[in-house]
C-alpha cells in the first residue's frame, strides 16, 4: 500500500516537473468602478513541452484573461490576486521587471486576434520585426537582423520577403499580417506561443492556412502552443489537450476525444449541442437557455448554475472542485458525485441481492 | 405601361443577371468600377431558405442590400412575388421584404426604446387605427421572438447581444414580410447564443412561412437553416445547390476548398479529414484576373479560363456549377 502511494506522490512529481508551464490556482481580478471584477477564478493547469495546449469558452469566461495573467500584460485595473505561474519551476510571479522582459518574447511570447491594431501603422513590417530580433536576439546589427527577419518571413510563407519587409501594415492583407505577427512571435524562438484567437478575424480559408502553418512551425520548432479561442472547430482540429472555461473558472480538462465524445461537464455537453455539426443537420439544435453570466455578480456556487437544467440545491451553494472521472480527465461538477454515488448505491443493492439469493 | 412589368412565377424571388458597381476614385476625375455583384442570378421559394456563402469582400452583403434597394442596382432584374422591382414601387415592396443586420450594437438606435424600434415599420407603414391597436402589436412581436413585456420600454444597450438580434428581428417582422434577407445575423454572438438565435429563424419560418437570404460565411451555420445553399467568390456565384448536395457532393474547386477549409468540431473528423488548403489571398476586385475570377488560385486552371467566364450550368437535380474543368 505504502509502496502505490509512493509512487502516486512520485508520478504527480513527474508530471510536474514534465510540464513547461504550470499555472496553478491563478486568480485574476479587475478593480473597476462598480467593483472587483473576478475575471479568472482559480485556473490550474500545465503546459508540456511541444504540446498544443487549447483554451475555449465564451466571451467573459477569462479565457484572455488567463493568457494575459500568463504575460503580465494585464490592464493597469488589472492585477494577479493569487495563486502562482511556474515556468520550468521558477515562479514568473516573483520576476523582476528585467527578468519579465526576458520571459516576454525569449521565452514566451503571444499574437493577438487582431493583427491590424497589433502591429504599429507608422512603421514598416521590417522596422517591427528587426525591433524584436535586435532587442532579444544576438542579431544585433541593422544588416544581419534584416537578413533574419527575411528569413522568418520566408519561414512564415510570405511570398516576396524581400519586398515585404519594406512595406507598412496596411498594404497587406488580414492572412499576411497574421504571418507577420507569427514571423514577429517566433523572432526570439520562444519556448512558449500563446495564440490568442488567431484566426478569428480572417476568412475559412486563410484560416486553414494559418493554423497549418502554426502547427507546420510547431512540429519545425517544437514550441509548445496556448491556443485561446472561442471556436470548438479549430479546437478539435489542433490541441492535443483542452481546457474549457466558464465564468473565469475551468469546468472540464482532458485529452480532445474525452472533452467531444465523453464531456462530463453540464456546459460542455450544452456547448457540444448547440453548435451544428455533420451529425446535426436534419435536427434542431440545443440552446443553453439564459444569458452569459454578469461578472459583477458570480453566483455563490457553480457558475454555470443558474443557466444549467439539471442544476441541484448543492450547486446553488457550493463551488464544485476539480474531480477526476473514472476515464482521467477532469470536470468540476456536482452531477458526477451524484452519477458515482448512484452508481454506487446500485452496485451495493445489487450486491445485496446477490448476497441474499 | 411596360408589359414586362408583371409576370407568374412559382419563385417568390426572381434575381437576373444582378450587378452592382462601385466607382472608385483613381484620380481627380478619374474613376474606376469595383465590381461588388457582377451577374448574379437566383431564384427563392415562397418559404424557402437560400443560404448565401463566400468569403469576406466576396459581394455577398451587396446582394442583400442591392435586393432591398439599399443600393441602386448598376444592372438586371429583380423580379418580387412577379412584380419587376423599381425605384417607384419599392417603398410598397420594402413592407414584404425586410432586413435583419449582423451587428446588433449598431443596426438600433441607442435614443429609442425598444417600443419605438419595433414600432417604427408600423408608424413608416401606417399599420394601426389607433394607439392601443400598435402597441398591441407590438407586444405581440415581442412575444414572438421570446422578449418580455416589461422590456418594452427599455433602451437597447440594457440588452445582451442574442436579445437585441431579437429585437431586430421583431423590428423585421412587424410588418409581416414574405421575404427577410439575414445578413449575417448570428455572427456577432457567442456560440451558446447562436443556437437560440438559429432556432428562432427556423420556428419563425414554420410559423409564418417566411422566406429567407440567409447570408453568412460560417458553413455549418448555412448547412443547418437552409434547403438550398449558393456559393459566391469576387462577386459571381460559382455553385448553387440543396444543401445536403452541395456538402456531400461539392463540384467546383472553391466550393471543394472551402468547405474543407471548415474546422469541424468533432476531433475525429478532423484527424481523418485531409485539408485542400488554398494558396494565397482573394484578388483585389479592382483587379479582377480575366474570365472566371478563381483561376489564380484554381489547381484546375487552363487557358480557356483565363478566356471566358464559364455560366451556371445544371448537372442535375438543379446542381449548378460554373467551372470549365468540373
Amino acid at each position: 500500500m505504502a509502496v502505490t502511494e509512493k509512487n502516486a506522490a512520485q508520478k504527480v512529481k513527474e508530471n510536474e516537473e514534465d510540464a513547461l508551464l504550470s499555472v496553478r490556482d491563478l486568480h485574476t481580478s479587475f478593480f473597476t468602478d462598480s467593483g472587483e471584477v473576478q475575471a479568472v477564478n482559480g485556473v490550474s493547469f500545465n503546459l508540456k513541452k511541444g504540446k498544443i495546449l487549447g483554451v475555449v469558452g465564451e466571451s467573459g469566461s477569462g479565457k484572455s484573461v488567463t493568457a494575459y495573467s500568463i504575460m503580465q500584460i494585464l490592464a493597469e485595473t488589472g492585477k494577479v490576486v493569487k495563486g502562482e505561474i511556474l515556468y520550468k519551476g521558477e515562479n514568473i510571479l516573483n520576476y523582476s521587471k528585467k527578468q519579465m522582459e526576458d520571459f516576454r518574447g525569449d521565452k514566451c511570447s503571444i499574437i493577438f486576434q487582431d493583427p491590424m491594431t497589433s502591429l504599429n501603422p507608422t512603421f514598416t513590417v521590417g522596422w517591427q520585426l528587426r525591433e524584436a530580433l535586435q532587442l532579444h536576439t544576438k542579431y544585433k546589427s541593422r544588416s544581419a537582423a534584416n537578413r533574419r527577419a527575411i528569413e522568418l518571413l520566408e519561414m512564415v510563407g510570405v511570398n516576396e520577403p524581400e519586398s515585404r519587409i519594406k512595406q507598412y501594415p496596411f498594404e497587406l492583407s488580414g492572412g499576411m499580417r497574421q504571418r507577420v505577427m507569427i514571423a514577429m512571435a517566433l523572432a526570439c524562438e520562444p519556448d512558449i506561443l500563446i495564440a490568442d484567437e488567431p484566426t478569428t478575424a480572417l476568412d475559412v480559408t486563410i484560416q486553414a492556412q494559418i493554423l497549418e502553418l502554426m502547427k507546420d512551425l510547431q512540429k519545425q520548432l517544437g514550441m509548445a502552443i496556448i491556443l485561446v479561442t472561442h471556436d470548438l472547430g479549430v479546437i478539435a482540429s489542433m490541441c492535443d489537450e483542452i481546457i474549457v472555461m466558464y465564468g473565469g473558472r475551468v469546468c472540464e480538462r482532458g485529452t480532445a476525444d474525452d472533452i467531444f465524445y465523453r464531456p462530463c461537464h453540464e456546459y460542455t455537453k450544452g456547448l457540444l449541442r448547440s453548435i451544428p455539426n455533420v451529425n446535426n443537420m436534419k435536427e434542431k439544435l440545443i440552446p443553453i437557455g439564459g444569458t452569459p453570466i454578469n461578472m459583477l455578480a458570480m453566483p455563490k456556487g457553480c457558475a454555470f448554475c443558474p443557466r444549467c437544467e439539471n442544476a441541484m440545491k448543492i450547486c446553488l451553494d457550493e463551488k464544485p472542485e476539480e474531480m477526476q472521472m473514472p476515464d482521467g480527465h477532469y470536470a468540476a461538477c456536482w452531477l458526477n458525485v451524484k452519477k458515482a454515488y448512484e452508481e454506487e448505491k446500485a452496485a451495493e443493492a445489487a450486491g445485496t441481492r446477490e448476497a441474499d439469493a | 405601361m411596360a408589359q414586362n412589368t408583371k409576370k407568374n412565377s412559382e419563385y417568390l424571388v426572381e434575381v437576373h443577371d444582378l450587378k452592382e458597381y462601385f466607382p472608385v476614385k483613381t484620380g481627380l476625375f478619374t474613376s474606376v468600377p469595383l465590381k461588388a455583384v457582377d451577374g448574379v442570378s437566383f431564384n427563392i421559394k415562397p418559404g424557402e431558405t437560400l443560404g448565401l456563402v463566400g468569403e469576406s469582400g466576396c459581394g455577398k452583403t451587396t446582394v442583400g442590400r442591392t435586393l432591398l434597394r439599399l443600393y441602386k442596382p448598376t444592372g438586371g432584374e429583380f423580379y418580387f412575388n412577379g412584380e419587376l422591382v423599381t425605384d417607384k414601387n419599392i417603398h410598397r415592396l420594402r413592407k414584404e421584404m425586410q432586413m435583419v443586420f449582423q451587428d446588433p450594437y449598431s443596426s438600433l438606435n441607442p435614443r429609442m426604446t425598444v417600443e419605438d424600434i419595433i414600432g417604427e415599420p408600423l408608424d413608416i407603414h401606417h399599420l394601426y387605427a389607433n394607439k392601443k391597436e400598435r402597441h398591441d402589436k407590438i407586444m405581440d412581436l415581442m412575444q414572438l421572438v421570446g422578449l418580455n413585456a416589461e422590456h418594452a420600454t427599455r433602451y437597447a444597450h440594457e440588452f445582451s447581444g442574442g436579445q437585441r438580434q431579437r429585437i431586430g428581428i421583431a423590428r423585421a417582422l412587424a410588418v409581416d414580410p414574405k421575404f427577410i434577407v439575414c445578413d449575417e445575423p448570428v455572427s456577432a454572438l457567442d456560440v451558446s447564443i447562436q443556437a437560440q438565435v438559429i432556432n428562432m429563424f427556423e420556428e419563425l419560418q414554420e410559423k409564418l412561412g417566411v422566406a429567407y437570404l440567409f447570408i453568412a460565411h460560417d458553413l455549418l451555420v448555412v448547412h443547418h437553416i437552409s434547403q438550398r445553399i449558393a456559393v459566391m467568390y469576387l462577386g459571381k456565384l460559382v455553385e448553387i445547390a440543396d444543401a445536403d448536395e452541395l456538402n456531400s457532393n461539392p463540384i467546383h474547386p472553391y466550393t471543394l476548398s472551402l468547405l474543407s477549409a471548415v474546422p469541424i468540431p468533432d476531433p475525429k473528423t478532423a484527424r481523418e479529414s485531409k485539408r485542400i488548403v488554398l494558396e494565397g489571398d482573394v484578388p483585389s476586385p479592382l483587379h479582377m484576373p480575366s474570365g472566371c475570377p478563381f483561376r489564380t488560385r484554381c489547381r484546375y486552371a487552363t487557358e480557356q479560363c483565363a478566356r471566358e467566364m464559364p455560366a451556371l450550368t445544371d448537372r442535375g437535380n438543379g446542381h449548378m456549377v460554373a467551372c470549365w474543368n468540373k
